[in-house]
This record gives C-alpha cells, structure tokens and sequence, in this order.
C-alpha cells in the first residue's frame, strides 16, 4: 500500500499529524495529557481499531497541528511503538522520530503521593535512564526513582 | 577565588562532589580544636521547622550561635501562615528576604529542592520527609574521618533498616564516591533498595549481604547502626527478627582497634548499654560532631572563604 494510498484510508486529513499504532486503550490517555482537544482545531479519534500484527490498536488525528520534537519524544515514553505522521496536502511527508526524552517536564505527575510537586507552583520535572531491563524516572524534587511505566501511568 | 560551596543550596548528598564533601569535613575539624565566635557575625540565619525536630534545630542553632550570628525562626508549623494554606514557595520568598540563609525541616519529599527555586538566599536541607538530611551525612561523614584518619577505602556495616534509613543511604552514596567497601545487615524486608544497589554496581563498589553483626565485625573499620522500627512488622514476624539485629559488648571481642560504632540516635534497644563504655562506641561523640559539622557547613555557603 503507497503512503498515498495510505493516509487516504486513515483519513481525509489535508494537513496535521497521525498518531497510529497507539496500544488499544491509551488513545484517550493520550489525547488528555497531550490536551489535543485544546488546540481548537478538528480532532478524529478511532479506539479498538483492528490492526494485522497488534490486534487492536487506536488512532488519533490532529488537524493543522504538528507535535514539538518535545512532545514526540515525551509520546515515546507512553506508547514508544506508535507513529506519527506529518501530512501535507493529503500525503504523509514525513514520519517523526520518537526518542526516548533525557528529561521531561510538566505533563507526568509523580507518583510519590508527598512529593511536594503536587501541592506547590512547580512543573514536574523527571529525569529518564534508560537501563538494560528498564526505563527509570528519577524525580528531581522528591528524588525518588520509579520504572517509567509507574510514572506514565501504564499500570 | 570563592569556595565551591559560597552562596550555594544545600539540598541533597548526590548534589555534591567528592571534593565538595571534603571541603566540608576540613573546617569541620578546626573549628572543634578552635572555636570561631566571628564566621556568622553579623548574619541572620532563619531556623524554619515546618515540622518538628528538637533535635536538628537544635544542633543548628547551636551552630549558628556559636559563630556568632543570630536566629529566627519556627520550631513547628502550626504557628506559620501554611496553616492557612500559604504555599511553601510564597512563605520561602518572604523569609528569604529578611535573612542570609534558611535551614528548613518540612514533612513533603522534595520541599527543600522546591523552596531553592523561590529563595533570594541559601537554603540548606534539615530533612524533607523521608528523602534527604545532608548536614547528617555530613557529621558522619566528619566523624569517619575524625576517627580513622581518612574518608579512602573504608570497610564501613550498615545494621538494621536498610529500607527506610535515609542516613544510611545518603552516607552509602557520599562513601561509593571514596571507593568504599560494604557490608549490609538487616532483615531481608528492610534490605538496602534496588536502585541503590543498582547506583553502587554502577561506581563499581562492592558490598556484600550478611546474615549477622559477628561475621562481619573482624573485617570493618565502621559499625553504623540503625533502629528496626517495630511497626513495620506485624506481631509474628517481629518476633523472628527481635534481638537479631542487637549490639552487645561481647559481640565486639574480635573488632579491629580502629573499629567505631556509630548510630544517628535515637537508640532505643538495638544497641545494649554495656556497649557504651567500650572503646568502640562513639554515637555520643558524633552527636557532638553534629554541632562543628553544620559550623563548617554554614560557614563556607556564607564566607567566600573560611
Ligand atoms: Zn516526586
């Protein structure tokens, strides 16, 4: 299947981004905490979608909006098998990077329940590790050290 | 040139370099041979106790007098605007602009580093919640040095709750950075947290689980016990581990005569009292160290140089 092909079936979207192969379940997660809905602009959202080699998967797709490498890189903490496409004028003209953030500021909140993060004017604010076994979240107020999927809330 | 640590935070042991430590542990030592009553003329130290610690405050406030500045403060929340739900980062700007430094003790994890970001002057950490107490770390650290000479390659044993034990995790950070040799005993669920092992195999310091104090007592230069606080069991397990993990006089016939014990204090059972007049013993001396630890300390963050 050509790209082309490919960004028309998922959507007749002009220009905006993607995000495909989110894990069945976390589309919405997702849309929250990236606040998608926030940006005024048309926003289409597919859950349980079924997908060849996932099983189910869900889909969202932004209008006019293109994630910040930031934000691409904090979606690879979430859901670091999904894609992003960037499409222009009904073709995907590029898919984004996600990489795993060195930090991340602001969108996870900790999951020390007396950190003082959650009472005070400050933005959370982690320090990722990624280990042989596992991805570690260090958090710079409380100090605590969690697996990453404690602090993004995938159990 | 000013010292590193001139104007700087103090919130957190692995903040700190190993010459940083060090730079804190030399004027610790002169100023218990010869005391200065003129470092902190002049300055006004806020002493805020957001939750009560008799004990650091007022080791603190001895310090701060001692060289010759003045105090004020609070000993416990319940008299401060948080009361009335004030935030930290509000109350920290105010006092911040009335003194030259704040010591402060708060109940929340992290509140120290929060309150550095709103402060005009030093903060310096007497404890937020269970995660970090440096100026602790730094009497023991103090203390070791004091007593053997050197911070290089001591063989040091951690007894006790290994878990929960902020001190001895801090002291164990602070030590990989001197190529330290350890020895962890305890109950298995107050066993030393994986992260920290994980910190200690990165240094490369090697350390070693042992099932009670005699085996290892021949082979340490530093005995550092701990409290195993009787609520983190229930009734039966309690009744296994109760008197594993206690210090006797006769367990110390084959220490090295180097060998000192020390423990943060309170003790309450787990260190006999025929221990304390041993040679060993020297938890009441590094009580003391407390006091020329935090003159060291608040000396260097207000003197460009000491
Ligand atoms: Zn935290």
């Amino acid at each position: 299947m050509s790209e082309k092909v490919y960004a028309r079936n998922v959507e007749a979207l002009k220009n905006g981004t993607v995000i495909d192969h989110i894990p069945a379940g976390m589309g919405l997660r997702i849309l929250h905490l990236f606040k998608l809905t926030e940006y005024g602009e048309r926003v289409t959202v597919g859950l349980n979608l079924s997908s060849g080699h996932m099983g189910a998967k869900d889909l969202i797709k932004v209008e006019n909006l293109v994630l910040s490498e930031e934000q691409a890189n904090e979606l690879a903490l979430l859901a670091p098998k999904c894609t992003v496409s960037v499409i222009e004028d009904f073709e995907v003209v590029r898919k984004q990077k996600l990489a795993i953030p060195e930090e991340v500021t602001g969108i996870f909140s900790c999951a020390n329940s007396n950190c003082v993060s959650h009472v005070e004017p400050v933005k959370s604010h982690f320090r990722v590790r990624v280990t042989e076994h596992d991805t570690k979240m260090k958090c710079k107020y409380c100090e605590k050290v969690f697996s990453k999927d404690i602090v993004v809330g995938n159990r | 040139m000013a010292n590193p640590l001139y104007r700087k935070h103090i919130i957190s042991i692995p903040d700190f370099s190993r010459e940083e430590l060090e730079l804190v542990v030399e004027p610790a030592a002169r100023l218990k041979a010869s005391p200065r009553a003129d470092l902190l003329q002049d300055r006004l130290i806020a002493t805020c106790f957001f939750e009560p610690s008799t004990r650091t405050r007022l080791s603190f406030e001895t310090a701060v007098q001692r060289l010759g500045g003045n105090v004020i403060g609070f000993s416990d929340a319940a008299s401060t605007s948080t009361k009335k739900g004030e935030t930290l980062a509000d109350t920290v700007r105010i006092i911040s602009s009335y003194t030259d430094a704040i010591v402060m003790r708060h109940p929340k994890e992290g509140a120290a580093r929060v309150a550095s970001e709103f402060s005009a002057v030093p903060i310096i950490n007497g404890g937020d919640g269970a995660n970090q107490h440096p100026s602790q770390t730094l009497l023991d650290l103090f203390t070791l040095r004091e007593t053997q000479g050197r911070l290089d390659n001591l063989t040091v044993a951690f007894v006790g709750d290994l878990k929960y034990g902020r001190t001895v995790h801090s002291l164990a950070q602070a030590l990989s950075l001197f190529g330290a040799k350890f020895y962890f005993v305890g109950p298995e669920a107050l066993a030393m947290p994986d992260y920290l092992c994980e910190e200690l195999d990165e240094r490369g310091i090697s350390y070693t689980i042992a099932a009670t104090i005699e085996e290892v007592i021949p082979h340490i230069d530093i005995l550092y016990m701990t409290r195993v606080q009787r609520e983190r069991f229930d009734e039966a397990e309690y009744k296994k581990i109760q008197g594993q993990f206690v210090l006797r006089a006769d367990m110390l016939r084959n220490a090295r005569p180097n060998m000192k014990i020390l423990h943060p204090l309170p003790r309450v059972d787990e260190i006999t009292p025929d221990v304390d007049s041993t040679p060993h013993a020297y938890y009441f001396e590094q009580a003391k160290n407390g006091v020329f630890a935090r003159q060291a300390l608040l000396s260097l963050v207000l003197n460009e140089t000491v």
